[in-house]
């Protein structure tokens, strides 16, 4: 009992979680030369997002989204329950190589963002950041009720409701979980989106970048990174 | 027609064949592994629908100069393996720029690539395009010493350091191939082309589910475009060196296009069969096998 109350009190104040790792600080190099490092103004850029208009003529604009439509690649991050029908959907069973759809290890090179589930705020924070660092014709895939209504989390502390008041999405798959025919089903509806022009939602983000930037500051408490990171 | 126009010309036709052959070779490769996987695979146009989705991404952000130099360096490493390379022996239009001695330039052309590579994506800053640079450096350098003491060994046998003789040496019959006159510099190479083209057992450094696919790991749109493309036409011109040096060079497209495949072929079929090294395990592999079987052929011949 005694124990008990040597315990320090935590002060009512709230306090900010700073990273060490992104503290502004004085480096000495190699050969005795001392810098200031600062890590969120050096190693992330903080410019807005920027419209890219489609290019002007609509013959060649068409030919870019049909083989922007073939060749989905899809960035290897599973969010929720859902990611477990990724792997079916890769595998001889539904083998989705067949409509031009590959998995990638890297935001860089990925174009098509699959929202497996339920999104918990942490893993929200991890969303936005790689969504950002997608180049710009980039599309999201929601997969399960989770993304569009939060599902049976409806009333959880800690996961979101609506994806769309976060980052745009293009297409929705519902159920609980979806098999991955559904899945294929909205592959195929994306495609449809990216042939007629329809999915231009990386625009549509950079436009609206002040509304999703304050939603995603409402519900994400440490924001300890540039507003906006390549 | 002046006959530098002409060849100029016949180059540049060259040089949009073997592209479209190695992304066709590269479809035929992922076709038969998701075959072997008991999968139907791409469709056998995909590697050309991923080159024009790639070059037409809007966005390009840079991490510095060198960062678009790196794969600009990759595309003309492999640009100068094919110039100096020639492609259909008694042709004079479809031997390219090779002469005298280009066998020494060849091989410095293979790592010339490589090191522009690794300029480059050591500029874009992720830590992992640094492993895979280190991974990928230490392992070819491992790759390149049994392909050296194998060519060291042909160039021996022929006397010669020219691709063109080496060629001609071999005419008149398949018996008088390098694969029969001197098999065992033909095994230390044929065993370090498994790494040249980079294919399962030894394809870690760049391989999509280790360390994200290592190097490029910051490369996207255009300059994977680039690198796509080079990988392409470097996959063909190694296979046609191999083809040259080993296999009695071609007289025709047709041949050509049979023999490449068929070294090509080779490290698929040990790329399906055999699972991933670790790349300690493939430099020392390398440095074990086909080391001492490069050095064989060195001594055999001296």
């Amino acid at each position: 009992m005694s124990e008990e109350k040597n315990i320090e009190q935590p002060s009512k104040q709230a306090k900010t979680f700073e990273n060490p790792y992104y503290a502004k600080r004085e480096v000495t190099g190699p050969d005795g030369q001392k810098f200031i490092v600062d890590p969120m103004k050096d190693y992330f850029s903080d410019e807005c997002p920027t419209v890219h208009e489609p290019n002007s003529i609509p013959v060649v604009e068409k030919f870019l989204n049909w083989a922007r439509a073939e060749s989905l690649w899809v960035l290897g991050f599973g969010t929720g329950c859902g990611s477990i029908e990724i792997g079916p959907l890769l595998t001889p069973r539904f083998d989705a190589f067949r409509y031009g759809v590959m998995p990638r290890p890297t935001p860089r090179q990925s174009n098509v963002f699959i929202i497996s589930g339920y999104l918990a705020v942490k893993t929200l924070k991890r969303v936005i950041r790689s969504y950002e660092q997608m180049p710009n014709p980039k599309y999201v895939l929601a997969l399960g009720s989770c993304t569009i209504n939060g599902g049976m989390y409806y009333d959880s502390y800690n996961t979101i409701n609506r994806l769309d008041q976060y980052i745009p999405v293009d297409a929705y798959v519902a159920g609980c979980m979806p098999r991955p025919e559904a899945l294929l089903a909205g592959f195929n509806k994306l495609k449809e989106l990216i042939k007629a022009g329809k999915a231009e939602n990386a625009n549509e983000y950079a436009k609206n970048f002040d509304w999703y930037k304050a939603n995603q500051k409402k519900i994400i408490k440490d924001w300890n990174m540039p507003d906006y990171n390549w | 027609m002046d006959f530098e126009l002409k060849r100029l010309g016949f180059t540049l036709l060259g040089l949009l064949i073997v592209l479209n052959w190695g992304l066709l070779m590269g479809a035929a490769m992922r076709k038969i592994g998701a075959r072997v996987g008991k999968r139907y695979g791409i469709p056998w146009f995909q590697p050309w629908i991923n080159l024009v989705k790639n070059y037409a991404i809007r966005t390009s952000l840079s991490h510095g100069i060198m960062f678009y130099l790196g794969p600009v360096f990759r595309l003309s490493g492999g640009i100068g393996l094919f110039l100096f390379m020639p492609m259909i022996i008694g042709s004079q239009l479809w031997l390219n720029y090779s002469f005298q001695g280009d066998l020494v330039l060849i091989m410095y052309f293979q790592f010339f690539g490589m090191l522009g590579m690794a300029l480059g994506a050591g500029e874009g800053g992720h830590p992992y395009s640094a492993i895979g640079i280190s991974r990928g450096l230490s392992q070819f350098t491992t790759i390149e010493l049994p392909l050296t003491l194998a060519i060291i060994s042909i160039a021996i046998q022929y006397d010669t350091l020219s691709i063109i003789e080496i060629v001609q040496a071999q005419q008149g019959g398949f018996m008088n191939w390098t694969v029969f006159t001197n098999p065992v510099a033909t095994i230390a190479a044929m065993l370090s082309l498994l790494g040249v083209l980079s294919h399962s057992p030894f394809n870690l450094v760049i391989a999509p589910n280790e360390n994200p696919i290592g190097p490029p790991t910051e490369y996207h749109g255009s300059f994977l475009g680039v690198l796509q493309t080079n990988r392409a036409i470097l996959h063909v011109v190694e296979a046609a060196l191999f083809m040259n040096l080993f296999f009695g060079g071609a007289t025709n497209w047709f041949e050509f296009f049979a023999k490449t495949f068929l070294i090509y072929f080779w490290s698929v079929f040990v790329g399906v069969v055999f699972p991933r090294f670790r790349i300690e395990q493939s430099v020392s592999w390398f440095l074990k096998v086909p080391l001492v079987i490069g050095v064989l052929a060195v001594i055999l011949y001296m």
